[in-house]
């Protein structure tokens, strides 16, 4: 597998939302509008970056019997990191997403990644594999709060976008919890039925 | 005692760790196949979370705040958290073969589960006292608990239904858990 295959399967083959089913807490509480989404797929991206660079370094250092909880203290000490420079540089944002932001430590994807990927290859692999993830977590993320948002407030990061349907009505089901689970269940039996298609 | 009434119906139903917090998304979608294992890992969460709320809220008042150390929460509550599952799981292990054999095979997983530390961080952010956090500890679990028991009851009803190819598997689970959550919406007007 090449370079360029290890970023681009987090994207699209290998889906961390669509296609591995990990990591759907955040998926479905912060979706609310596409830029809440956007901003947890970032802050998740640096972590699974951070987090993989630095697992990659210490494979060899790191004793088998004992490697989830090292991952799991490199992987919290990133997110301190993140949540406190999220705290200082975008509290609007950092309020929003809430305790959603700590709770990245206990995403799936990242440890997943860490013992899948991170542990068996090389640095710059494992970068890409992390930007990869990252990047597709984060579409995916942006994505599902896009549609919650068009249809429950009529707007897109916080700009009208159905100005002209006057008589459009917000759905309040697409930005209440409810919403977030039928939206993510549609999308990912859409995905299904597209890839079986094309298959 | 008011107050922990309101706290122990307003974690299970109105504010439902599953349905309506997103919590603990995992397991939920994850281990609802069928009755009898949900039923084990509702157990196994009910009394983790109960006494992860017990050890993170010693460390918290005793350890991270008189030294101010409260930026470190995060790394201390995941470690917390780990160290408690694996003493647990060793001692029900010695103590009770039986129900080691029920939960053994959920207890690694719920290091990973989300509404753990979830529940500790909540009791942190609320300011909760010591009775407070315990009782909402439990109450949390409790209404993962039911989430996860009603919907692996419909989940098993599910496999003889006919559901178009597409949506088999993850998005169906997803769509009931919709519209399970609007029906614990109707429990919002409660309190």
């Amino acid at each position: 597998m090449n370079d360029l295959k290890v970023f681009w399967r987090g994207i699209f083959d290998e889906n961390p939302i669509f296609r591995l089913l990990l990591g759907m807490c955040p998926a479905l509480a912060v979706s609310i509008a596409a830029g809440h989404g956007f901003g947890m797929g970032l802050a998740a991206t640096a972590v699974l970056v951070a987090s993989n660079i630095l697992i990659s370094l210490m494979r060899r250092v790191i004793p088998d019997s004992i490697r989830i909880p090292c991952y799991i203290v490199v992987i919290a000490t990133f997110v301190t990191m993140v949540d406190l420079v999220m705290a200082a540089f975008v509290p609007a944002l950092h309020e929003v997403l809430g305790i959603f932001i700590p709770l990245i430590v206990v995403n799936c994807i990242i440890l997943q990644r860490a013992e899948a990927f991170a542990a068996k290859n090389g640095v710059w692999r494992s970068t890409l594999d992390g930007l990869g993830m990252g990047v597709g977590f984060t579409l995916a993320l942006v994505l599902v709060s896009s549609i919650r948002e068009i249809l429950g407030s009529g707007t897109l990061f916080g700009i009208e976008v159905l100005w002209f349907w006057q008589s459009f009505e917000p759905m309040r089901i697409m930005v209440s919890p409810p919403g977030a689970f039928i939206v993510l269940g549609l999308l990912i039996g859409l995905i299904n039925f597209l890839s079986m298609r094309k298959a | 005692m008011n107050q922990i009434a309101v706290i122990f119906f307003s974690a299970i139903l109105i504010n439902n760790f599953v349905l309506i917090r997103f919590l603990g998304i995992c397991p939920f979608l994850g281990i609802s196949q069928k009755i009898e294992t949900a039923i084990g890992m509702s157990l196994a969460v009910i009394f983790v979370m109960t006494v992860a709320s017990l050890a993170t809220w010693i460390v918290q008042t005793y350890l991270l705040l008189p030294y101010d150390l409260v930026y470190l929460r995060t790394i201390v509550f995941i470690l917390v958290i780990a160290v408690l599952v694996q003493f647990v799981e060793m001692v029900i292990q010695k103590s009770s073969p039986t129900l080691y054999q029920a939960l053994g095979v959920y207890l690694p997983l719920i290091t990973t589960n989300c509404a753990v530390l979830g529940v500790t961080i909540l009791n942190l952010n609320e300011a909760y006292s010591l009775i407070e956090a315990l009782v909402h500890g439990f109450a949390a679990a409790v209404g993962f608990g039911l989430a996860i028991v009603v919907f692996a009851g419909i989940r098993e009803r599910l496999e003889l239904a006919e559901i178009p190819e597409a949506l088999q598997g993850f998005p169906i689970a997803l769509i009931i858990a919709g519209l399970l959550s609007i029906s614990f919406f109707g429990f919002q007007g409660l309190l």
